[in-house]
């Protein structure tokens, strides 16, 4: 028993301070991750706030993304055109998502749209492997211009590498988000997302049109999709495995709160962190791989204190 | 002399004419062959006992409620029915009963957003919020400026409508109504849940806009003075079907108005 607690409280500091080069190195890896995970929990909240629809096939989206640009230059378009005709692609994806499957399903509940994402995510693993294959794939990262060496730091007497893909990684997540949050908080189509995200009614009556919003959004969310696709696919493979990884949006949005963009940031960077740190000084306790749960277990002991998140408006229902 | 007969004539003008409308839910039968008509600058109201129909009513006209029967004529245009952005781009602008903004955004995106039609730029200038798009925005922000001076709410420009009070929460409503500078122009209720000088400063409102931009306004209300006080002509549903239509002399003392409001032993 005092070894047990000794392991949980004393231990994992003592390694800490002795070593506090591979704290920062762990710290900084799981602020990569982090990133990711906030990219795609972005993408959930973005389609979330504007129709209310938990998509389940966020995730698939992901990997559908990157699929898409290194199947397009394996069948030998050029990175860049590859990476403009993915775009397209997300484009594409986004209008058709409106015009099959939300079109008909205007007025329906929260549930079925969601069932109907998760048929969509199914459609597109299937689409996807008939069309990619199913084996892993390697990412063209210096195809489309990513950096691949690393940078290292001389920090508190020993040595710290970052992947330079890594930074890259986390310089694009923060431009992405700094794009998105003027483009929603100083553009009329910008006010019009927010506006159908408040009021569907009083959005119809002053003009604005769901669906075009809609087909708006979804975009957005597939551009934010690939993005997450590539980087992600620049440190691992291209596989559908990477879909499940995605699932790690779900305790991020538990923490950051289903409704907002910054809690998906610091909800990821949270999440991000926390695992790492977890599985590095405290998985070894109970024979490691910590990192697949950790974070449900976290998002679990969360909403027992904020279900409504960490920036999540609390539901106040008049009585 | 002649120009008094234009004055007539253009007072005279039909904006909107609603003929033999029939809406029913499953088997309730809401509105049963209503027809009325509201004439171009004049303030009409629709009154009646809570479940007349009125709100149905509003809302056949700006397009969120599709008719069985009957049809629509809007500035000369006949329909049985329209999607509401529809009605919205022909100029039919409206504020609901239960206030009904953009709770997370601030009293001036919320007007902005009234905007909306005016605004042209494509997604391509907004994604850089560049150009063109930051020009348009401008000059529109200059507009619901103006706005909110004529309201009287410039100190909760930037105050969350959320946070509001709702008197306060109803103006802002009206002003995002009327920065699509609307043909004919829907109040739900305007002064529902107002304390007395609440209703004074949005009867003033009312009737300034009307006065002032020749707006076409069409309201559902409670409070009889204030209906009495405002309106140019009455039409009065009762259980989906108009009893009366006239001024607000005739309107009061008709016996079936009155039967209505009152109750009657049959």
């Amino acid at each position: 028993m005092g070894e047990i607690l000794h392991g949980i409280f004393i231990n994992p500091f003592i390694e800490i301070a002795g070593a506090p080069d591979l704290f920062v190195q762990v710290l900084w890896e799981g602020f990569v991750s982090g990133t990711l995970y906030a990219l795609i929990a972005l993408g959930f909240v973005l389609i979330f706030k504007a129709s209310g629809v938990f998509n389940f096939a966020q995730g698939i989206m992901v990997v559908f993304g990157a699929l898409s640009l290194v199947g397009l230059f394996a069948a030998g378009v050029p990175a860049w055109l590859a990476l403009i005709l993915c775009i397209g692609i997300m484009f594409g994806l986004a209008w058709g998502v409106e015009r099959v499957v939300l079109r008909n399903l205007v007025n329906q509940e929260p549930i079925i749209l969601f069932m109907a994402t998760i048929g969509l995510n199914y459609f597109l693993i299937g689409f996807g492997e008939f069309i990619f294959g199913g084996e892993p794939k390697t990412m063209i990262t210096s195809e489309i211009g990513l950096p691949t060496g690393s940078f290292d730091f001389e920090v508190l007497g020993g040595l710290v590498s970052l992947q330079q893909i890594d930074v890259s990684a986390a310089v694009i997540a923060g431009l992405l988000v700094a794009g998105l949050a003027v483009f929603f908080n100083k553009t009329r189509i910008g006010r019009a997302l927010r506006a159908v995200a408040d009021d569907h009614q009083a959005a119809m009556s002053v003009g604005i049109t769901l669906q075009q919003i809609w087909v708006i959004v979804w975009f957005a969310a597939g551009i934010v999709a690939l993005t997450t696709g590539i980087m992600w696919g620049a440190r691992s493979d291209v596989s559908f495995a990477l879909s499940i990884v995605a699932l790690k949006a779900l305790p991020v949005l538990i923490l950051g709160g289903f409704t907002s963009v910054p809690g998906a940031i610091v909800g990821g960077l949270i999440i991000g962190i926390s695992e790492k740190l977890a599985e590095f000084y405290w998985g070894p306790l109970v024979g490691g791989s910590i990192e697949s749960w950790f974070p449900y277990f976290l998002a679990l002991i969360f909403l027992w204190f904020r279900p409504q998140g960490l920036f999540g408006e609390r539901i106040i229902e008049r009585v | 002399m002649s120009a008094l007969e234009t004055f007539v004539d253009a007072a005279d003008e039909t904006l909107l004419a609603v003929e033999g409308v029939t809406l029913s839910f499953g088997g309730v039968q809401a509105i049963k062959d209503v027809s009325f008509d509201i004439k171009k600058g004049e303030i009409r109201a629709i009154i009646g006992p809570n479940g007349a129909g009125k709100t149905s009513m509003l809302n056949v006209i700006n397009g969120f409620y599709h008719p069985q029967k009957g049809k629509i004529t809007f500035k000369g245009n006949t329909r049985t029915d329209m999607r509401p952005h529809v009605a919205a781009t022909q100029g039919i602008s409206r504020t609901f009963q239960n206030v009904a903004l953009f709770r997370g955004m601030s009293t001036l995106d919320n007007i902005m957003t009234g905007r909306t039609l005016k605004m042209t730029t494509n997604l391509f200038w907004h994604l850089f919020r560049f150009g063109p798009a930051e020009q348009e925005e401008l000059e529109h922000r200059e507009f619901v400026e103006r706005i909110i001076d004529f309201l009287e709410i410039q100190h909760i420009r930037k105050t969350p409508v959320g946070r509001l009070p709702y008197g306060l929460q109803k103006r802002v409503e009206l002003g995002r109504a009327l920065a699509a500078q609307p043909d004919l122009l829907l109040l739900d209720e305007p002064m529902a849940g107002m304390n007395l000088e609440e209703k004074e400063d949005m009867s003033r409102f009312v009737i300034d806009v009307n006065d002032q931009f020749g707006t076409t306004i069409a309201l559902i209300e409670h409070d009889m003075g204030v209906v009495m006080d405002l309106s140019n002509r009455v039409v009065v549903l009762d259980h989906g079907e108009k009893i009366a239509d006239g001024t607000p002399d005739e309107v009061k003392s008709n016996q079936d108005v009155i039967d209505a409001y009152l109750g009657v032993a049959h």
